[in-house]
């Protein structure tokens, strides 16, 4: 596929890093040389240097044979402009725009066909605050992932001791829980892979993942590990973009806190929230923490723009403390030096926004993808067109499906209704279909599986 | 010289408007054949019209714009002489009506305070009746158009937040950019509020002319009655509920109603954060103090306790003054209670006087912010009143106007107390003149009126009446040197 992305900054670069890897052709065009050259000194893809809203430059990047437009630059304004000129003036068939402004998310009419001609927006921000406010209601869970509009989640989590099924093999699972389905998708034993069997023990330290309609996530947890107390404080440093959504998210429902360094910022966040107490101080200022009590909260997160910063004062916060910390960390080096270490949660943003995106670049139809581990693993939804005939796997028992090895087929969403799939579930037309795929390198076979024939069309 | 001049000159253009209003009694007069009283208005009329054309005249070579000072000047002067001119009428018709009497009729009148030195007034010839509810009514729009127009303009005692108040995003939108379209806006939601309280209490059993004179009373919550009795003298708990209804009206701010009523909603009122806590503070007095009452029993039972307490809380408590019992007889408790709430409850830009519930919202919020200030060194906490911000300079204006207030209340008290009245007689008098509430307890309870005081006591609660209801700063800045300093 010929993919044209705008902007090369964080959403902009790491999606480019993905798709690449997925033998698409790349341009991505920035108005920073250095950037792009940095870029292309890492990645096979071609760079244009330019403003991403002109007609020149759109053309001089390759637009007319493009399949795909994402703009993901700063500006709301560039990206909607893009879309705008890619629809009426080249014909690009999807148009995906990053789009930040609540005001123009809030009226969707901006976005159809008579106006800005976007196919796709997406808010990043809006993403990770949403990731991250599942990360608090769950404080157990490393990740929790929505699938079919929130019915449907996959939860990851390290067995503890002390949980029931800790030391069982999976089978146990249903004769201690008989009324709450759930299906282990996955198990990752010292960063190995294990295609999880009925006879599968698992084992203390062991990242668990499984997929359970929404409302069960919490009692499938509670047979992994001990639950802690649920969340009543929070705390949260730096009040950009991603704290003050989050803040607004949450403050009903938490006692929340929040450091910010910027004064002028304070006073703009404390005349929008009406529930957050907003302090204004440093995010690593020992002093503060303590005169605070940082260390009595039960998640501490610390979203600034600085990966350094966040790095320590997610480290404070722990020493202090505090229950668990999440750091958000742009660097991916950084990522996997901390994650599972004193920090809890490093969220690496790219990686958890790419997600909405990959979705779109897909073959097959997808309606959303999320990438795990680091992008490593991933877990799809899939609706299953077709029939017997021309699908190979609609109306097909899921042991018939020829699924590649370290793909799960974990849930099926049939009319609204989740139903975890056993040995003998059969896939119907329409029915979206999560998959888990452990490995990456795997993707293709499993998307190709979903292809309709030809045939059918 | 200049400067006063100047405004002499607007006021004589005022009161030849002012003169205007006696049509009004004049008809009544005609109506009711009563030749004497015609004659009586008539005069006053030509006096006050010839006295505005002749201050008009005379000053007219020193037109010009108003500045903020003049502004201050024109509201005091406009705000006594009005009731000068006011007590013509009065003086004709009663013979035996002292002249400080007559001013603290007219005075209470236009303040729409409500207290009155006349007894037999159910004996009172109707035009002057009318006269002195349409006084009530015309000092209630010169309130709201005070408040919501003219006093934003002059920037006193933190005023401004009534501009940043309004409720909604349309605040600007709505209420006209210029003073005269807002005050034009302003009259036309309060003449047509008025025309259906009229309506109702006629509907709900009082005659032509005494619907005409409560409905007056009522949206002014000035609170003067055509009886001696006040609404006691019904005994009809429908008219009781209805004036109830339409004090609760008078007591949101009007530009509210105006919203409310240009964007045909009813969310306006829901987001206006000072009426919703006026109301909401009014109406839990009613139903605790009908408990007490009834706990105490000094009613027989609930519903009864709950009549009474009802009417009598939000008639004070709106800052009003009818009464339609003795509540002086209550148990204290109850009474001070009552004038309590009429200390604070009434809105900016409504008929009611007082503190104002925005200047209680801001205290109340500004004793919550000193705390979480000792608690939390570092915290960042702007003020918010319905999801507003209330800048800093204004929470100070609204802390010097807190302090002014209680040093007038106190002062007075002290004046009345020199005089010899009794404690609970004085400090409840002056508490009923500067919130505008008329009956007070003790002597002046609502039992009994204000003509049991010397002249010189009357004098002090005529000026109680007006530093009160024109919000302190405006009348005591006249007092400072620095303003007639050039």
């Amino acid at each position: 596929m010929k993919i044209l992305i705008l902007g090369a900054g964080q959403v902009g670069s790491s999606v480019a890093e993905s798709l690449v890897g997925e033998a698409n052709d790349i341009t991505i065009v920035d108005s920073d040389g250095d950037k792009l050259r940095l870029l292309q000194d890492r990645l096979d893809l071609r760079t244009v240097i330019g403003n991403a809203a002109h007609p020149s430059t759109l053309e001089q990047a390759g637009i007319k044979d493009a399949d795909m437009l994402l703009a993901v630059t700063q500006s709301d304004e560039v990206n909607l402009v893009a879309c705008k000129l890619a629809a009426s003036l080249y014909n690009t068939p999807t148009r995906i725009a990053r789009i930040r402004a609540v005001d123009y998310l809030n009226r969707e009419e901006i976005f159809n066909q008579d106006n800005f001609c976007v196919d796709f927006s997406i808010c990043p921000e809006q993403i990770l605050t949403e990731h991250i406010v599942k990360l608090i209601e769950f404080p157990e869970a490393l990740q929790v992932q929505m699938f079919s509009q929130g019915k449907a989640s996959l939860a990851a989590v390290r067995a503890y001791r002390g949980g029931p099924l800790v030391g069982q093999p999976l089978s146990f699972l249903r004769t201690d829980m008989p009324h709450v389905e759930t299906r282990v998708a996955a198990i990752f034993r010292q960063d190995r892979p294990i295609v999880p069997e009925g006879d599968t023990v698992i084992e203390d330290g062991d990242e668990v993942f499984f997929i359970a309609a929404s409302e069960n996530i919490r009692s499938v947890l509670k047979e992994l590990r001990r639950m802690d107390k649920p969340v009543k404080r929070v705390a949260i440093v730096g009040g950009g973009n991603i704290g003050f959504r989050l803040a607004q998210a949450i403050e009903k429902d938490y006692q929340v806190k929040l450091i910010e360094y910027n004064k002028k910022t304070c006073l703009r966040l404390a005349e929008k929230l009406s529930n957050t107490l907003v302090l204004n101080g440093d995010g690593t200022d020992e002093k503060l923490m303590q005169q605070e009590h940082i260390g009595e909260v039960d998640v501490f997160c610390a979203l600034t723009n600085d990966d350094e910063n966040n790095i320590m004062s997610a480290l404070l916060a722990k020493q202090a403390g505090a229950r668990k910390v999440i750091a958000l960390i742009n660097r991916g080096a950084y990522v996997d030096l901390l994650q599972g270490g004193k920090i809890d949660i490093a969220l690496s943003p790219a990686q958890i926004t790419i997600g909405s995106l990959l979705a779109y670049a897909r073959q097959g139809d997808v309606a959303a993808v999320h990438s795990l581990r680091r992008g490593a693993a991933e877990a799809l939804e899939v609706i299953a067109h077709g029939d017997r005939d021309s699908s190979q796997v609609v109306g097909r028992r899921i042991e018939e499906i020829k699924l590649p090895k370290g793909a799960t087929i974990g849930a099926v969403v049939r009319n609204h209704a989740v139903i975890i799939v056993h040995h003998d579930t059969v896939i119907e037309e329409e029915d979206h279909v999560i998959v888990f795929v452990v490995d990456k390198k795997i993707l293709k076979k499993v998307e190709k599986l979903f292809q309709v024939s030809l045939g059918f069309f | 010289m200049g400067r006063t001049l100047t405004v002499i000159h607007a006021l004589g253009l005022l009161l030849v408007m002012f003169s205007l209003t006696y049509l009004f009694p004049v008809v009544t007069a005609l109506i009711y054949d009563d030749s004497t009283l015609l004659l009586d208005f008539l005069l006053a009329m030509l006096w006050t019209a010839a006295a505005g054309c002749m201050m008009w005249l005379l000053t007219r070579r020193y037109k010009g714009e108003l500045s903020i000072r003049h502004g201050y000047l024109l509201v005091v002067t406009m705000w006594t002489a009005m009731p000068l001119f006011a007590t013509f009428p009065l003086l004709l018709a009663i013979p035996d009506l002292s002249f400080t009497d007559a001013y603290f009729e007219s005075m209470s009148a236009m303040t729409t305070t409500g207290a009155t030195v006349l007894t037999g007034l159910d004996n009172l010839p109707p035009a002057l009746n009318i006269w002195r509810h349409e006084l009530q009514w015309l000092g209630g729009l010169g309130v709201i158009v005070l408040a919501v127009a003219v006093l934003p303009l002059l920037g006193i005692g933190g005023r401004q937040l009534f501009k940043a108040e309004m409720p909604g995003p349309m605040k600007d939108a709505a209420l006209a950019p210029r003073i005269a379209d807002t005050a034009r806006n302003l009259w036309v939601v309060y003449v047509v509020i008025t025309l259906a309280c009229i309506i109702t209490l006629k509907w709900a059993g009082m005659g032509w002319l005494d619907a005409i004179c409560h409905a007056f009373s009522t949206m002014g919550l000035g609170g003067f009655s055509t009886h001696d009795a006040s609404i006691g003298y019904f005994n009809s708990p429908l008219i009781e509920f209805v004036m109830i209804v339409f004090m609760l009206f008078a007591v949101i701010n009007f530009a509210t109603h105006f919203l409310a009523w240009h964007g045909k909603s009813l969310v306006v009122y829901y987001r206006d954060a000072e009426g919703r806590a006026a109301v909401g503070l009014i109406v839990a007095s009613c139903f605790g103090i009908a408990l007490f009452l009834w706990w105490n029993d000094v009613y027989p039972d609930f519903l009864t306790a709950l009549r009474y307490a009802s009417f009598n809380t939000v008639s004070i408590g709106a800052s009003s003054g009818f009464s339609s019992t003795d509540y002086g007889q209550w148990p204290i408790f109850a009474s001070l209670w009552i004038l309590f709430v009429g200390c604070i409850a009434a809105s900016s830009g409504s008929t009611g006087g007082g503190i104002k519930m925005i200047r209680t919202l801001v205290l109340i919020k500004q004793a919550g912010r000193e705390f979480l200030k000792l608690l939390h060194p570092t915290a960042i906490n702007p003020m918010k009143i319905g999801g507003h911000v209330i800048a800093n300079n204004i929470v100070f204006a609204v802390l010097g106007f807190i302090f002014l207030y209680f040093m007038t209340i106190a002062s007075l008290t002290f004046v009345l107390l020199i005089s010899g009245l009794d404690f609970i007689t004085s400090f409840s008098a002056v508490i009923a003149c500067v919130n505008n509430f008329g009956p007070g307890l003790g002597m002046v309870g609502p039992a009994s009126n204000y003509a049991g005081l010397t002249d010189f006591q009357t004098w002090v609660c005529s000026f109680g009446m007006l530093v009160g209801r024109l919000e302190i700063f405006t009348v005591l800045i006249l007092f400072t040197p620095a303003f007639w300093k050039r």
